[in-house]
């Protein structure tokens, strides 16, 4: 695994692009930056292109990597197809203007200075060879018109920074035309699929869930072992015991978490805070082996992946007759449930529309999904009067709120989660406006890419948003970050170590569940960590 | 693309139109040619492609809702929504979009990223709003100015907006505001893409070439307007006989004229297969046109079609007797 740079190393950066023709700059494949190539046999399991058609085995860091003799006219006939099946695909590629409104928005390109992650050059990237091999103009004027032919070394260049977007859409905000530089490198991802060009990172985990339900493979003992861990420390510190159901026909409401939750430090923490508040308002529902991820790593290969892996959820809710369903903290998960769930399964009429049980609310922004997000839902109760809360217990917090990216840009939630925030902690302080909200960076190892031999990527990546971290921590003295996403809860920890070693990170349940008054709980001396209460001192 | 390429591109492309223009009309009997056919060809390419262009768009399926959501999504009832930034609703889309079309709403949100000791400083920059804004009301208010070569009668509102654009009455004939406003704006836009070095690097031919092109055409214009007159009324003769689709040829217009008229038609001749093109792509645009509702009404993909969900029939087949050992209630014992 490549060296990592010292921080301040890191931090030589300038934006300043090189001189000369970026047409002409061969690609510099770098350890460090770039995720090994998924294996053959995760990929064969998958029913994917597992390139046993290729003349060897994928060396990413070679110059030649052996490319079956048809490459060039297999990529181009399905990135013929997807332009043809998505109007995004086709309008991004025509009319982009390069005004460079995007240009510094990348948290790839602010943490590295690497002119192929300005959004707009790395779309140009796939867009010199639509207008190289698909338009007339490019066809006849070549380079003059931005065109290029799809060559191997366009290939290398193509594959090496559509795997260093993260597709958080932050450029999106600000691109007068609403380009989303994600939707270009969906496409590009999915085309490359077509030749089995994807990571491993990615393809481990969706080999694995297709079969056993989950990213992490867990299999459904050890997954109900490893709630059953979380169950044992909520009674010690808690000293309330805790009996969910498992795959339960009947239950009210379905419940679905990303499985991050369900085996990681802190994610494990937000887990507990699901279990404990779902127990106290009694809700009738039950957990699932089958569909045990709500998130989605198929959609960082293909549409139809995507589809396959998220179909259980739906699956699931009507074998067990439940009601409807309610989602957990989860960033790309969410994207996935918002704008594209429906649209692969509906219309879902053997469910009901969301109703909280607990204070009548009917959820009609859910109405035809039928699934709700937990925030909207701890928002609601909260709202309500329905949780008994002693924020004090959070005093030694000095929290802020990352807004994920999905759940922001691709959702539309913003003020939920700061609403639950707020009500259960005293200290909450806002990063620069610059940085949230719509205009939140990603903890830079979104959209698959938070593998380990990608580190200096991932820590480039971060940069932006510990930078603004490190601003409300020397500001406020903030000491713990909070976010709605599983990915951040598993990027971040690794990320604030290098870059700010004493704020550690949360989900907002576990936050919830600190404050949460519970019938019958014990003494509340320690958290849900272990810490006590009074004296804890966070850390990634 | 190499800047000095990339420039010897663009400005040879234009000088090469002005110098095919001002021999071309001054060759007795090609007159027609420049004064007739080429604006006649030019708006028919102009309107066919960019009819081919949108309807190729439009023909092309929406299979999923993806807005960028920049705003509070309609949810609980005490929350409130941010309708123009996340709509649910087609005002609200129309809305959005009114912003972005009319305002460059978008673009106003523009910040500039800075590196300064080890952290990142962010500072709003409204420059290339103010210009891209400057450029396109300018461009557009000259447009409509021009109906009045067209028209007869002129219609009021061509004659009120050129009441207004002269309304500094200076010198004679009047000084438009649009004029000067649009080359200024197109030689901040132009001057941008060569002394940002970001803005250089990305740029490419395609990007210079319309920019001196439009700076021509007003230039010529202004050239024309205050300069090396030409017989206004011959002119209008012309145009009003290409709009009425009987063109007549009078005799004695200079050869400025052409040479603007040439540089225009070479404009719209561009304009479909070009950048230029996002003036129709942006209403296009599914990152931005589209509501937010996809949980609350059902959004049908056109190409939708079934995939192989591994089902719970086999997961029970793989796992049964560990999940019965673990407790978990299994379908067939």
């Amino acid at each position: 695994m490549a060296k990592l740079p010292k921080y301040y190393e890191l931090l030589n950066i300038d934006y300043r692009p090189p001189k000369g023709n970026w047409m002409d700059t061969p690609v510099d494949i770098r350890p460090g930056i770039y995720c090994y190539p998924a294996r053959p046999e995760v990929l064969k399991k998958a029913s994917m292109n597992d390139r046993s058609d290729w003349k060897k085995y994928w060396v990413v860091e070679d110059e030649d990597w052996g490319l079956p003799d048809d490459w060039k006219e297999r990529l181009l006939n399905k990135m013929r197809d997807m332009l043809s099946k998505y109007r995004t695909f086709k309008v991004y590629m025509d009319i982009c203007v390069r005004c460079g409104a995007c240009a510094d928005k990348c948290h790839y390109f602010l943490g590295s200075g690497d002119p192929f992650n300005m959004p707009v050059l790395r779309a140009e990237l796939l867009r010199s060879v639509y207008r190289g091999e698909f338009t007339t103009t490019g066809k006849i004027l070549g380079r003059i018109a931005g065109a290029r032919k799809l060559t191997k070394d366009v290939l290398r260049q193509i594959w090496y920074y559509m795997f260093q977007c993260s597709q958080c859409r932050r450029c999106s905000v600000f691109c007068p035309y609403g380009i989303d530089t994600a939707e270009i490198t969906i496409m590009a991802r999915e085309i490359m699929n077509e030749l089995g060009m994807n990571i491993a990172w990615i393809q481990e985990s969706v080999t694995k869930c297709l079969f056993t339900g989950n990213h992490l493979g867990l299999q459904p003992q050890t997954y109900k072992e490893c709630i059953d861990c979380m169950l044992a420390d909520i009674e010690e510190y808690v000293g309330i015991t805790i009996d969910p159901s498992w795959n339960r026909k009947g239950a009210e409401i379905l419940f679905v978490v990303p499985s991050g939750d369900v085996f990681a430090d802190p994610g494990i923490f937000t887990l507990a805070g699901y279990l404990m508040l779902l127990e106290h308002i009694g809700l009738d529902y039950t957990w699932s082996t089958y569909a045990s991820e709500g998130g989605d790593f198929g959609f960082f290969t293909a549409n139809e992946v995507a589809k396959r892996m998220n179909g259980k959820i739906y699956r699931e809710a009507k074998r067990l007759g439940v009601k409807w369903i309610l989602g957990g903290e989860c960033g790309h998960m969410w994207r996935v449930l918002n704008q594209y769930m429906t649209t692969w399964h509906g219309p879902i009429d053997f469910l009901e529309e969301p109703v909280s049980p607990i204070t009548g609310t009917k959820f009609e922004n859910a109405k035809a999904h039928k699934m709700v997000h937990i925030s909207e839902f701890t928002a609601d109760l909260i709202k309500h009067g329905k949780l008994k809360l002693d924020p004090s217990r959070n005093d030694r917090l000095r929290v802020t709120y990352h807004d994920s990216c999905n759940p922001s840009r691709g959702m539309g939630l913003y003020e939920e989660p700061r609403y639950i925030i707020k009500s259960v902690c005293n200290h909450f302080f806002e990063m620069p406006r610059n940085t949230i909200r719509e205009q939140t960076f990603c903890c830079g190892s979104g959209s698959g890419l938070n593998a380990s031999e990608n580190m200096e990527l991932r820590l480039r990546g971060g940069f932006p948003r510990q930078n603004a971290l490190r601003y409300v921590r020397d500001k406020y003295g903030v000491n713990m970050l909070a976010c709605i996403c599983a990915i951040d809860r598993a990027a971040f920890p690794t990320a604030q170590q290098y870059w700010n070693p004493d704020v550690g990170v949360c989900g907002i349940t576990e936050l919830v569940a600190n404050a949460l008054i519970m019938e019958g709980e014990g003494p509340r001396t320690h958290n849900l960590r272990g810490f006590e209460i009074a004296t804890w001192e966070p850390r990634p | 693309m190499d800047v000095k390429v990339s420039l010897g591109i663009a400005l040879g492309a234009v000088l090469a139109i002005i110098l095919i223009a001002f021999f071309g009309a001054q060759v007795p009997g090609l007159q027609p040619i420049f004064g007739i056919f080429l604006p006649y060809a030019a708006f028919v390419i102009f309107i066919g492609g960019f009819i081919y262009r949108v309807v190729q768009w439009g023909r092309s399926p929406v299979p999923f809702r993806i807005p960028t959501t920049c705003g509070q999504q309609k949810t609980l009832p005490w929350i409130k929504q941010n309708k123009l930034e996340c709509p649910s609703s087609t005002l609200g889309v129309i809305g959005r979009m009114f912003f972005e079309v009319f305002f460059f709403r978008s673009l106003f949100k523009h910040t500039k990223a800075e590196m300064a000791d080890g952290n990142i400083i962010y500072s709003p920059s409204k420059w290339i709003w103010a210009g891209a804004l400057l450029f396109h009301y300018s461009f557009l208010i000259i447009v409509i100015r021009h109906l009045r070569l067209f028209m007869v009668p002129i219609p009021g509102f061509v004659k009120g907006l050129d009441t207004l654009d002269g309304i500094l009455q200076v010198g004679v004939p009047g000084l438009y505001l649009t004029d000067v406003l649009l080359l200024v704006a197109l030689a901040y836009l132009f001057i941008r893409r060569l002394a940002v070095p970001k803005m250089r690097y990305i740029s490419l031919p395609a990007d210079y070439f319309p920019l001196v092109l439009i700076f021509c055409i007003g230039a010529t214009g202004i050239l024309m307007r205050y300069f090396i007159r030409v017989d206004i009324v011959s002119v209008k003769q012309l145009t009003v006989g290409l709009a009425s689709l009987h063109p007549v040829m009078p005799k004695g217009i200079g050869v400025i004229f052409f040479i603007h008229v040439a540089l225009v038609s070479s404009l719209f001749i561009y304009f479909p297969f070009s950048k230029l093109m996002h003036a129709g792509g942006v209403f296009l645009s599914p990152g931005r046109n589209l509501a937010n509702t996809n949980r609350e009404k059902m959004h049908v993909n056109p190409w939708n079609y079934p995939v192989d969900i591994h089902s719970y029939e086999d997961y029970e087949n793989d796992f049964r007797e560990k999940m019965k050992a673990a407790g978990i209630p299994v379908e067939r014992e």
